[in-house]
């Protein structure tokens, strides 16, 4: 009963925060609403057994959506004086999503507690009481290595594609040397001079 | 299986990754381009020799994701030959344009992509298939936009960037829809559960196929088949030539190998589906390919319509779905990367007295008088990719109309003649302007002989000398084909 309603909960509100992060006009509520839906989903998840994605979903989801929330601050020209003047006009509004997501949390671990839903037969069940974790652990190292180490491959491709579109050597800069601050003696750096009274100094 | 064996199998792709790995690190200690170049062609070669023994005979390796057989092979050939010919052009076209010299990463990426589409070629597994296309492309789309400073070159980068990114979306989109009704992604798994939902009274369900829609679509936005072929007149104008060279040989031989296992193994069973896709594909391919390139005034943008012309002809073999028709595909991909290979170099000497390049085909006016052979040797290309005999190109579409017609899809045969008639036009036209209209400033010589040595080798090839070749071609595309069946 509990896990139907939790299900039911988390994907109207996955639906619903999907649209209007096509629907916000303002590209950070867009962001915002992108965030909720990645935490609902990842309660989906949790209720269909799938710990270790919806922590995946969590961490690397959300924790990736704070740095692409800080690139469309950057390049999009958002004006924040304009957003900060209408926050107590908001503010009911925020703590009604707060409240939302409070709320699935504790809907997540009571259904959670009450154990997964049977969402069919699954293809590939899991051997014993083996934790997600290792199971897929054990599933990405033997099985599926060759997928894996052409994953990486394709990571390093993306590196050296960074890298080659966007470094260049800069002319002009002057980095830190250390070895030749070290090097460096007082009687290469320093003239002991006489100047003569009245004649000015010769630099 | 012992995990040596299961090595030996991917042996071409263990020497490419680990040669591209350590030619950056001899790129990061001071190596030089040409250096770095030098050895990515040796890896790419010696990849290819590799090919002979378990690559190509040796069945399915890590449990099924990975095919080492002899079509796998046969693309695999062909795909090495082709990176490595886009490495050798690079140096000198690089070196004409001020401000972006070639890079060693070149020569690198060229490498990587080729170990994603040896996977794309021996691919058994829909995640194989996928992760090798996202290799290729990856390396690809950084490719296309390598010289920084041009724009046109940035923008091919960005488009084609961000459009492969929409296709694979929908290929994965495709991918997990087939995982979902038949619940796995090994190809032959696959036509084992199509096979059953065909024999239960449902029928074949609706989310499987539209599964399967999804996949081929995907695919076909690799292959550029018309209607997913926008991308490919800007990104091929757009692009570095060398990097055009390379995107109209190698990743179309990979995509179509890729297409043509993921048909004939993985959705055997489903053919009557996936066949009205790709007969309209190749019909669209071959009708707009041909009409679209008839306006066209730069000669980069004409040999993109070009390619998407052929790939269409391509498909026709893949349409009759029987082991001829997969041997007529793989002879047909082996002659077009020659033709295209061949006329792509010509494109680079095009470069006027300045040495800076040059696109316009009018600049190739009256070339017969002022370069003679070169014309000479874009004319064998142009007359082979209209199809006119006595050269290679005639007997590439010899042999996917005589597939088609022996499986009996006389009017798709008859539609493809008749617009290849159309695509004559304008490939006639360049001879025609070349050997007839009168003088315009001429062309720098071609001033290396390893292009004009690649030049004279792609002529002969596709001239009727390459006739002699028919037999051991027809025997290696027969042996691949058969091996999918």
């Amino acid at each position: 009963m509990i896990q139907t309603l939790a299900f039911y909960l988390f994907a109207i509100v996955v639906i619903a925060a999907a649209v209007l992060t096509i629907t916000a006009r303002n590209p950070v509520h867009s962001v915002l609403w992108l965030i909720l839906a990645f935490f609902n989903a990842a309660g989906l998840m949790l209720i269909a057994g799938a710990e270790f994605i919806a922590m995946l979903l969590v961490i690397v989801y959300v924790g990736a959506v704070a740095v692409l929330f800080l690139f469309v601050v950057m390049m999009l020209d958002v004006d924040f004086a304009e957003m900060r003047a209408g926050f107590m006009r908001y503010l009911p509004f925020g703590l009604l999503l707060a409240l939302v997501l409070a709320a699935e949390v504790i809907f997540a671990v009571a259904a959670w507690n009450a154990g997964g839903v049977d969402m069919g037969a699954r293809i590939a069940p899991a051997a014993g009481d083996m934790p997600n974790i290792e199971a897929m652990g054990r599933l990405l190292y033997t099985r599926y290595l060759y997928i894996f180490e052409a994953a990486g491959l394709v990571l390093l491709v993306a590196m050296v594609g960074a890298i080659v579109l966007t470094h260049r050597t800069r002319g002009g800069t002057r980095p830190q040397n250390i070895a030749r601050q070290v090097r460096r003696r007082p009687q290469d750096s320093t003239r002991n001079m006489k100047p003569s009274v009245g004649q000015g100094v010769e630099l | 299986m012992d995990y040596a064996a299961n090595l030996a199998m991917t042996m071409p792709e263990i020497i490419l990754s680990v040669t591209g790995i350590a030619l950056l690190l001899v790129a990061a200690w001071g190596g030089s381009t040409r250096w770095v170049s030098g050895l990515a062609i040796g890896a790419l070669l010696t990849a290819s020799f590799s090919l002979i023994g378990p690559p190509t005979s040796g069945g399915v390796a890590f449990d099924g994701l990975y095919k080492a057989d002899a079509f796998a092979g046969f693309a695999k050939a062909l795909i090495f030959i082709a990176a490595a010919v886009a490495i050798a052009i690079a140096p000198r076209f690089f070196a004409r344009t001020e401000g972006d010299d070639l890079k060693p990463e070149y020569p690198v990426l060229i490498l990587f992509s080729a170990v994603g589409m040896g996977m794309m070629a021996s691919a058994a597994d829909l995640i194989t298939l996928y992760v090798g296309l996202e290799l290729q492309s990856l390396a690809a789309y950084v490719l296309a936009s390598f010289m920084r400073r041009d724009t046109r070159s940035a923008e091919a980068g960005l488009k084609y960037f961000v459009l492969g990114s929409l296709a694979s979306g929908i290929l994965l989109y495709g991918i997990s829809l087939v995982y979902g009704f038949t619940g796995t992604t090994i190809f032959e798994e696959i036509a084992v559960g199509i096979a059953q939902q065909q024999g239960s009274e449902n029928g074949l369900s609706l989310g499987l196929l539209f599964g399967i829609v999804f996949t081929f679509a995907g695919i076909a936005f690799k292959i550029s088949a018309v209607p997913f072929h926008m991308w490919t007149p800007d990104v091929y104008e757009g692009a570095p030539t060398p990097v055009t060279t390379f995107f109209a040989s190698a990743p179309k031989v990979a995509a179509m190998a890729l297409a043509v296992r993921l048909a004939v193994e993985g959705m055997g069973t489903a053919t009557d589906e996936w066949r009205q896709i790709v007969i309209f594909a190749a019909l669209a391919s071959i009708i707009l390919g041909a009409v679209a390139a008839i306006g066209q005034t730069n000669i980069k943008r004409l040999l993109a319509y070009s390619s998407i012309n052929n790939v269409g002809f391509a498909l026709i073999g893949l349409a009759a779905g029987n082991p001829e028709g997969v041997a007529a595909v793989m002879s047909y991909m082996a002659i077009y990367v020659a033709m295209t290979l061949g006329a792509f170099l010509c494109v680079l000497q095009m470069r006027g007295a300045d040495g800076q390049p040059v696109e316009d085909i009018a600049s190739l006016s009256g070339m017969s008088k002022t370069r003679p052979g070169v014309a000479a040797a874009l004319a064998i290309f142009m007359f082979s990719l209209a199809g006119i005999p006595p050269l290679m190109g005639f007997w590439a579409k010899f042999l996917v109309f005589d597939a088609a017609v022996a499986a009996g899809y006389l009017t798709l045969a008859a539609v493809g003649i008749a617009a290849s008639v159309i695509g004559a036009y304008y490939y006639l036209k360049i001879v025609k302007t070349m050997y007839f209209d009168e003088p315009a400033p001429a062309f720098r010589p071609v001033e290396s002989y390893v292009e004009g040595g690649l030049i004279t080798v792609a002529a002969i090839l596709v001239s009727p000398i390459g006739y002699l070749l028919i037999a051991p071609l027809g025997l290696a595309a027969q042996r691949a084909a058969v091996s999918l069946f």
